[in-house]
């Protein structure tokens, strides 16, 4: 087996507190190949930026072994870091520094000399558009902005590994875009990228592979494609219902093609095979319950996280 | 470099990296605080400058003009016995403002420490830079309140190194043990409490601190001279003392020296297990 860029293997991370503390992580398996951009999938709490600081050096791993780009992380944290580029979720940017020193200094503290650390901020502010603030301190930055250079400065010392803690968490959908095309022309080099999301569309479209966790484990892990054919559903329903009850669901059940029916907060869900004829059959079941709405939709990522969870994921 | 150069390594590159030199990211460190320091210069005057600036000008210039004057110990006036103490305050305080102020904020707040924890040294490394370049923001601070203190009173001071080897084996020593006193408060109290911190752990180390009277005179004052022992500003003073004016009273070399050796290793060794319970989980 090719070694992995990161292997995570039987983690388990118990935070100290009372009443036995926190067990964020329970018994989490990953491998990331070399070049691959993979997603962790989940809600708040999930335990997603718990696995990150683990691979990261900066949270110690109850039991299990780590490496990234071959290196423990727990045995030897300074080399495990001289490979790899993080961006956390803060967005902690040196405020006293103007944008250009950010990215100098970084290169400084990778052992860079001046010459060099210098040409490199020079040619990062150029390639993630930020030339024009070069001598700008971070604090008058927009969100999509600042996290363009906490991008760039993961990267500038040309890690193999790139970290990404909810890299569009809080950013508006242009910023968004932004940082994909960012973290796609980084694969296309091929960096190794771990980064977490609770967007499902994040994952979907950005990740070559998924894994969804849910309190510290991991339920399923997969391509976006071969995840969402999964759950065998060809059309996903949203009913909505005044009413609803055993006769309802008993009903929607016995249409043709439906392969599942989970009651919601206004009514149900409802996996099929296919969208056609769908809408007037369910329309039809629910004559005299009050229909107040029905949507139908692709099978998505979410309604995996339904399926295993029960939950859903909040948007 | 040419235009063709791409952001990640090229994969070929081999997988597990050397290991890295941490003097250098020391060093990039170091400059980090350098530049920012540099940018911040004013600020850094103004701040060291103005409590010694009206404490001399009140005490030692106004004062004997009004016809209130303080006598001093011995031959020597009041304006002498403030020289060592207020150097001494602005060296101690250098740690506070330079350390412990700002990493409290950045261990709670902005997290703007972040990247240079993720730097190739040990977290060890990165918390002993602090101590280190507040060292030389320390010496920085006695050089600038030195002047002040000696040409602003109107009585004459009388200072008189014997010893350069003592005066700067004690402003290192000092200026160490105030780097890593920062450290400590700087890992141990949120930003909100800094205040706090303020009015009971500042306010007593300075009027405790021997600054404006030497320890000798504390023996008509025997638990009070016993207790200023646990104050590490007690031995800055002393140790500036017995460098800068050795006609006034000032206890043993061996005696500051030691103990400021102690607290110096003493804080360094509490700071630097408080940073790292801080920033690793
Ligand atoms: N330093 C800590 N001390 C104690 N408990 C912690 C600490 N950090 C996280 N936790 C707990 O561990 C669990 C997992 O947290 P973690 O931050 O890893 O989740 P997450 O998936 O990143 O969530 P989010 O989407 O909100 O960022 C949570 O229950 C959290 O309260
Ligand atoms: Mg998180």
């Amino acid at each position: 087996m090719p070694q992995a860029a990161i292997e995570v293997e039987n983690l388990v991370k118990r935070y100290a507190g009372p009443g036995g503390g926190v067990l964020a992580v329970d018994g989490v398996n990953l491998r990331v190949a070399q070049g691959e951009l993979f997603g962790l999938l989940g809600p708040n709490g999930a335990g997603k930026s718990t696995t990150i600081g683990v691979c990261t050096t900066r949270v110690r791993p109850t039991s299990g072994r780590i490496r990234v780009g071959g290196v423990d992380v727990a045995a030897e944290p300074p080399r495990a870091r001289a490979g790899m580029g993080v961006v956390t979720q803060f967005r902690a940017l040196d405020r006293g520094a103007t944008a250009w020193e950010n990215l100098y200094f970084h290169c400084r503290y990778f052992g860079w000399p001046a010459a060099a650390s210098r040409r490199r901020a020079d040619e990062l502010l150029a390639q993630f558009q930020l030339a024009d603030r070069r001598d700008a301190t971070p604090e008058a930055f927009s969100g999509g902005m600042a996290q363009r250079l906490q991008i760039a400065r993961a990267v500038a010392h040309r890690p193999r590994v790139l970290f990404l803690d909810e890299p569009t968490a809080g950013l508006d959908p242009q910023s968004r875009m932004a940082v994909w095309d960012l973290v796609r022309g980084l694969r296309a080099e091929g960096m190794t990228v771990l980064l977490t999301t609770h967007y499902i569309e994040e994952a979907e479209r950005l990740c070559d592979q998924v894994a969804i966790v849910d309190h510290g484990k991991i339920l399923v892990c997969d391509t976006p494609a071969r995840l969402k054919q999964s759950t065998g559903a060809g059309a996903v329903a949203r009913v909505s219902v005044e009413q609803t009850g055993a006769e309802l669901e008993a009903r929607l059940r016995a249409l043709p093609g439906v392969t599942e029916v989970e009651p919601t907060a206004e009514g149900y869900r409802l996996l099929a095979h296919a969208r056609e004829g769908l809408a007037p059959a369910v329309a039809a079941a629910a004559q005299g319950f009050g229909l107040r709405d029905f949507s139908l939709h692709e099978p998505s990522l979410e309604t995996i996280f339904i399926h295993l969870t029960g939950r859903e994921l909040r948007e | 470099m040419s235009t063709t150069e791409t952001l990640a390594a090229p994969p070929q590159a081999p997988a597990a990296p050397a290991r890295p030199s941490y003097a250098r990211a020391f060093w990039g460190l170091m400059l980090r605080d350098a530049r920012l320091l540099r940018r911040d210069l004013f600020s850094f005057v103004v701040r060291t400058i103005m409590n010694p600036l009206f404490f001399v000008f009140i005490f030692t210039d106004i004062m004997p003009k009004i016809g209130q004057n303080f006598s001093g110990v011995g031959a020597a006036n009041f304006a002498t016995i403030l020289v060592p103490g207020l150097v001494a305050i602005a060296i101690l305080f250098q740690g506070i403002m330079a350390v412990a102020m700002p990493l409290s904020i950045e261990l709670s707040g902005t997290h703007e420490i972040e990247d240079r924890l993720m730097a190739p040294l040990p977290i060890a490394w990165t918390a002993f830079e602090k101590i280190f370049f507040s060292v030389f923001q320390s010496i920085l601070a006695a050089l600038v309140v030195f002047p002040m203190v000696y040409f602003i009173p109107a009585t004459p001071v009388h200072v008189q190194v014997a010893s350069w080897w003592l005066l700067a084996v004690v402003i290192v020593l000092s200026s160490f043990t105030a780097g890593a006193l920062g450290l400590t408060i700087g890992t141990l109290v949120k930003p909100q409490q800094i205040g706090m911190i303020f009015a009971v752990v500042v306010t007593p180390i300075i009027f405790l601190g021997c600054v404006y009277y030497p320890w000798a005179l504390l023996g008509r004052v025997k638990w009070l001279q016993i207790a200023t022992l646990a104050n590490p500003l007690v031995y800055v003073s002393e140790g500036l003392r017995a460098a800068l004016t050795p006609a006034v009273p000032h206890m043993p070399a061996w005696a500051f020296l030691a103990a400021l050796v102690l607290s110096a290793a003493g804080f360094s060794w509490w700071g630097i297990a408080g940073f790292r319970r801080r920033v690793i989980n």
